[in-house]
């Protein structure tokens, strides 16, 4: 019986429901976590890679670009990060279209597009794909980490529905459940960037499927301000996500060290 | 002839403008209200072509309360300034373009300071300690370069706006008989009676 609400976007079950909708949050709850933890100077976004191994060719990654390997953590204007969690190709299209939209603002009225309004804007996009007939929603969940005048840094989450949400800390993706509630018990309010910074390497380290981490399944920004009072973007380089690691302890171990000790 | 000009200081613009609605050589009303108040706090002064002056300051003030009700921000005054610039820039460049200058007064409630903005028909847009449009600014310009004073209390202010309203009365061969002075702060727009 459910089958024949299955394949359109546009119809109701009898029971109130929209499977397919449904269905793009599931997908979402397979992908990699996104951790996004508001501080009082600062925004901090982890990201989990899924797309590994020994033949991806990382060349790029390392030193091209603004930072991250464009798979989880994109750079939607000057003041405004996103972290990814769903169908990558989706997620690109999502990523260019608010890329688009903020560089708009920008031109209209010579400020940074305000926080809200681009979650808000992205949201009425992937709103739209669930109720125009034929079309498939955007199988992605997002993070956005930003800041504007308004209301300084914030974190938001949006979901394939185009409900969109504001949070203190939040998490998507897979075993975002146990994410969640580990950064309810940590989290304390008003805590700084750099707290926040060791609160997330701390909870993406518990939460991810392999035992130690490393720059290869993992993304990592922050968002902060400048001497000028500017926001500051800053998306680690593999090496940097390293060395951030080593700092807090949590890089793998070189084993031939263990054993002189 | 139409004189406005504007003044900031210690957390304040003050934007005066005269009153005269003239037709030909004719003046034919002189309690003409020249300054809207676009949102609670900004204002702008508009002088040029009659006609095109009202609608082009109704259509910012609608175009500015959309977006307030769209976003559920204030436009900030920076913000503001540049949409009516690109808006002028766009006219000029059409069939018929508005013939309208401008003072832009605002209080940026985000980071509590003071702007004032000078635009005139062709999309100059320029941040300014003080303005003034008309002939009245030959002699505005040159009494504020003198006593500004970015620092000065709202009582200084209006002492110096009240100089500058003198000496146009003194000494513009047609100087306007009235003027109407609003001030935009950190409680928003109100009228002063001088």
């Amino acid at each position: 019986m459910a089958r024949r609400y299955d394949s359109r976007t546009t119809i109701f079950s009898p029971e109130g429901r929209l499977y397919q909708i449904e269905y793009a949050m599931e997908a979402i709850s397979h992908a990699g976590t996104v951790l996004g933890v508001l501080a009082k100077d600062g925004i901090v976004l982890a990201a989990e890679k899924k797309v590994t191994g020994k033949l991806l060719d990382l060349s790029e990654t390392k030193s091209g670009g603004y930072g991250g390997s464009g798979e989880k953590i994109f750079l939607l204007n000057s003041n405004v990060i996103a972290g990814v969690a769903g169908i990558t190709a989706d997620a690109n299209s999502l990523v260019n279209y608010a890329r688009d939209y903020a560089q708009r603002h920008l031109y209209q009225y010579n400020e940074d597009i305000p926080v809200e309004m681009l979650a808000q804007n992205l949201c009425n996009l992937k709103q739209g794909y669930t109720q125009h007939g034929g079309l498939r929603p955007f199988g992605v969940s997002l993070l956005y980490a930003g800041y504007d005048p308004h209301y300084n840094f914030q974190l938001y989450h949006s979901d394939p529905s185009g409900n969109y949400s504001g949070w203190k800390a939040t998490c998507i993706g897979a075993n975002s459940g146990t994410a969640q509630s580990l950064l309810k018990q940590e989290y304390k309010e008003d805590i700084a960037i750099e707290e926040a910074i060791g609160l997330v390497l701390r909870v993406m380290s518990k939460t991810m499927d392999s035992t130690t981490l490393g720059s290869e399944k993992l993304e990592f920004a922050t968002l902060t301000l400048d001497a000028e009072q500017r926001p500051k973007a800053k998306i680690y380089r593999p090496a940097e996500i390293d060395a951030l690691l080593k700092k807090h302890d949590l890089a793998k171990k070189d084993e031939d060290a263990e054993m002189k000790s | 002839m139409e004189v406005s000009f504007g003044i900031t200081g210690k957390g304040y613009v003050l934007v005066a403008a005269d009153t005269t609605a003239a037709h030909s050589v004719i003046k034919v009303k002189n309690d003409v209200d020249k300054i809207i108040e676009l949102n609670p706090h900004l204002l702008m002064a508009y002088s040029g072509e009659p006609g095109d002056t009202v609608q082009f300051a109704e259509y910012v003030e609608r175009n500015i309360r959309l977006y307030q009700i769209r976003n559920s921000l204030p436009l900030r005054p920076p913000s503001a300034a540049s949409w009516v610039r690109k808006t002028l820039a766009q006219s000029l460049r059409s069939r018929s373009p508005y013939s309208v200058n401008l003072l832009l007064g605002g209080y940026d409630t985000s980071d509590y300071t003071p702007h004032l903005y000078w635009l005139d028909y062709l999309g100059t847009l320029v941040e300014v300690p003080f303005a003034a449009h008309g002939y009245g600014s030959y002699f505005a310009l040159s009494l504020l370069d003198r006593y500004h004073d970015p620092e000065a209390s709202l009582e200084e202010g209006i002492e110096t706006l009240k100089r500058c309203i003198a000496e146009i009365s003194k000494r513009l061969v047609v100087s306007p008989e009235r003027f109407k002075v609003k001030v935009v702060d950190k409680d928003g727009v109100r009228e002063i009676e001088l």
